[in-house]
C-alpha cells in the first residue's frame, strides 16, 4: 500500500522540528521512567523528570569558564538540534517528504558529519581539559564508526539503485531491507547510538571525566545539548525505518502513522539500551571497527551487490 | 531572485570566511572558518544543479577540518595551538603568491571566451557521474588511486614514531604486542 511520494510544501517545514522536539521529549521520558524504575521510585515522577529539568535548565544563570570560546561554545551546543532538523528533511512521513532530494542518503551522512564538528566545538570552546577530552574521545569514536556508517547506508541504497529515500522505501514493497541486510542494520543501529554519544558510547559525556562534554555548559546551552543528542538519536531512529524498515507499510494503519509507531519503537529500543550494555572505550574499540566492523560492512555490501546484479 | 541573492549571499560568506581563516588568532576558529568557507561553496555547487558533488563536498570538507583541527593542535605541541596565535606567516611571499593566484584564475575567469553549452545535461547527473568515474575516466582513477594510496602509506611511515620491531620484538615473535594502549583485539 505505499503510495508514490509527494514533496510538501515548504510551509509544512515548521511542524518538523515540532514533532522532534516531541519525539525527544518521549525518548527522555523514557529515559527518565527507566532510571526510576531502577532506583525503585515510581514510573510517573521519572518520566516527568525531563519537564521539571526543562524548566530548571532554563532558569539557571549561564556559567562561563575564563576565557572561553563563547562563539564555537555556542555554535557547538546550538547546532546539535539543527543538524537533527536538517537529518528529517528528507525521511517521507508516509506519502510526504519536505525535501525529495536525489541523494538524500547523502544528505543524512553529511548530516552525521556535521556532528564531529559540533561535539568537538563544545568540548574546544569551554576552555577547561575534561570538555576537551571528552571532544576528542568524540573523534576517536568518529573515526571508528563514520566508515562502517557509510557502508551502512550505502547497501539499501545499492539494493534499491538509488539515494533518494523515496526509491528506496519503494524498493521494499516486497521485503523489507532488515531481513536480508541485518549486518548493515545493526552497523547503523549502533552508529546511531555512537553519534548521538549516547548508552555504551557515551564516553564522550562519561562521569570518569565529570561529564567530559557537559562538565561546563548550564542553563540554555546544557538543555539544547541534552535536547540535540535526543533530537539526533530520534532523526537515527526515525531514518531507519525508510532504510531498513519498509518506510510505511504496514496493514490496517495508514502510511503516515506506522512510520511514527516504527520511529518510537526504534527509539525507545536505542534509549533501552542505555543501561543495559557496558561502556566500550573508543581507543580498544577503534581496533575492532577496523579489523571486524568494516570488513563486515564490506561483506554486507558485496552480498546485496550480488544479489542486485543477479536478480 | 531568491537564486541570485543567496548566491550572492554565498558567495561573500565563503571568501569572508576563507579571509578570516588567516585574521581569527585562534587554531579552532582558523579551521571553522575554513569550514564554513567549504560549505558555503558546497550549498552553492548544488545550486548550479551539481547535488551529490555539492553535499559530499560539505560532508567531506567537514569531516577533514574536524580531523584536521585536532592535527594541528596536535603537531603545534602542548601550549602554542591552544593559546591565541598569529595564522599567517611568511606573510610577504604568501600575500604575493595568493594575491597573484587569484588574479590569475580571476582573469582567466572572465577573459576566456566560454564555448556557448552544447548539448543537454544528463537527467540523473549523479549517475552519470558514477558512470564517467567507472566507464570512460576509469584509466585515470585507476593511476590516482595507487598514487594518493601510497602517498597516505608514505606519510604514515615517515611519522609513525614505533615500527613493526618496537611493537613485536627484534624478532616479530611479541604476542601480544608491547604497545603504549592495547587495542580491543590484542593485535
Amino acid at each position: 500500500m505505499t503510495e508514490p511520494i509527494v514533496q510538501v510544501s515548504p510551509g509544512w517545514a515548521v511542524l518538523a522540528p515540532l514533532g522532534l522536539l516531541l519525539f525527544a521529549l518521549a525518548g527522555a521520558g523514557l529515559n527518565g521512567a527507566l532510571v526510576a524504575r531502577s532506583v525503585g521510585r515510581p514510573l510517573r515522577s521519572g518520566a516527568r523528570a525531563p519537564i521539571a529539568e526543562v524548566a530548571r535548565l532554563l532558569r539557571q544563570r549561564r556559567q562561563v569558564t575564563i576565557a572561553a570560546d563563547v562563539l564555537l561554545w555556542r555554535i557547538g551546543a546550538g547546532g546539535l538540534v539543527v543538524v537533527a532538523t536538517l537529518k528529517i528533511l528528507v525521511i517521507p512521513l508516509g506519502p510526504w517528504t519536505l525535501a525529495d532530494l536525489d541523494v538524500g542518503v547523502v544528505w543524512f551522512n553529511t548530516m552525521d558529519v556535521m556532528i564531529w564538528a559540533l561535539f568537538w566545538l563544545v568540548g574546544w570552546g569551554a576552555n577547561s581539559a575534561h570538555a576537551l577530552v571528552g571532544g576528542y574521545r568524540f573523534l576517536s569514536l568518529a573515526v571508528s564508526y563514520e566508515l562502517p556508517l557509510m557502508f551502512a547506508l550505502i547497501t539499501p541504497a545499492v539494493a534499491a539503485r538509488s539515494l533518494r529515500v523515496g526509491d528506496v522505501v519503494a524498493a521494499q514493497q516486497d521485503l523489507w531491507f532488515v531481513i536480508w541486510m541485518p549486518v548493515a542494520f545493526l552497523i547503523f543501529c549502533g552508529s546511531v547510538i555512537a553519534f548521538s554519544s549516547w548508552g555504551p558510547f557515551a564516553t564522550a559525556v562519561g562521569s570518569d571525566i565529570a561529564g567530559g562534554l557537559l562538565t561546563d555548559v548550564s542553563g540554555v546551552d546544557r538543555l539544547l545539548i541534552l535536547t540535540g543528542r535526543y533530537a539526533v538519536l530520534t532523526a537515527g531512529a526515525a531514518f531507519a525505518v525508510p532504510l531498513f524498515l519498509g518506510g510505511g507499510a504496514g496493514p490496517l494503519l495508514p502510511d503516515w502513522l506506522w512510520m511514527i509507531v516504527k520511529t518510537a519503537l526504534v527509539l525507545a529500543a536505542f534509549v533501552a539500551i542505555r543501561y543495559r550494555v557496558p561502556t566500550i572505550r573508543p581507543d580498544r574499540f577503534a581496533e575492532v571497527a577496523w579489523i571486524i566492523v568494516l570488513p563486515a560492512a564490506l561483506l554486507q555490501v558485496l552480498v546485496v551487490a550480488i544479489i542486485v546484479m543477479g536478480s | 531572485m531568491l537564486i541570485v541573492v543567496s548566491f550572492w549571499v554565498l558567495a561573500v560568506v565563503s571568501v569572508a570566511s576563507g579571509i578570516a581563516v588567516f585574521v581569527v588568532d585562534s587554531m579552532a576558529r582558523a579551521t571553522y572558518a575554513l569550514a564554513v568557507s567549504f560549505i558555503a561553496v558546497g550549498i552553492m555547487l548544488v545550486m548550479v544543479g551539481l547535488e551529490y558533488i555539492g553535499i559530499i563536498t560539505i560532508l567531506m570538507m567537514v569531516m577533514e577540518m574536524a580531523i584536521m583541527a585536532v592535527y594541528m593542535v596536535m603537531f603545534m605541541g602542548m601550549n602554542p595551538a591552544l593559546m591565541p596565535m598569529d595564522m599567517t606567516h611568511g606573510k610577504r611571499w604568501s600575500a604575493v603568491l595568493a594575491v597573484g593566484t587569484f588574479v590569475l584564475l580571476a582573469a582567466g575567469a572572465l577573459l576566456i571566451p566560454w564555448p556557448a553549452r552544447v548539448g543537454a545535461p544528463a537527467v540523473d547527473l549523479t549517475a552519470s557521474l558514477g558512470e564517467a568515474i567507472m566507464g570512460p575516466k576509469m584509466l585515470a582513477m585507476l593511476t590516482i588511486s595507487p598514487v594518493l594510496f601510497a602517498t597516505i602509506i608514505a606519510g604514515l611511515v615517515i611519522v609513525n614514531p614505533r615500527g613493526r620491531y618496537d611493537r613485536w620484538g627484534d624478532d616479530l615473535k611479541r604476542r601480544p604486542p608491547n604497545d603504549p594502549m592495547r587495542g580491543g583485539l590484542g593485535q
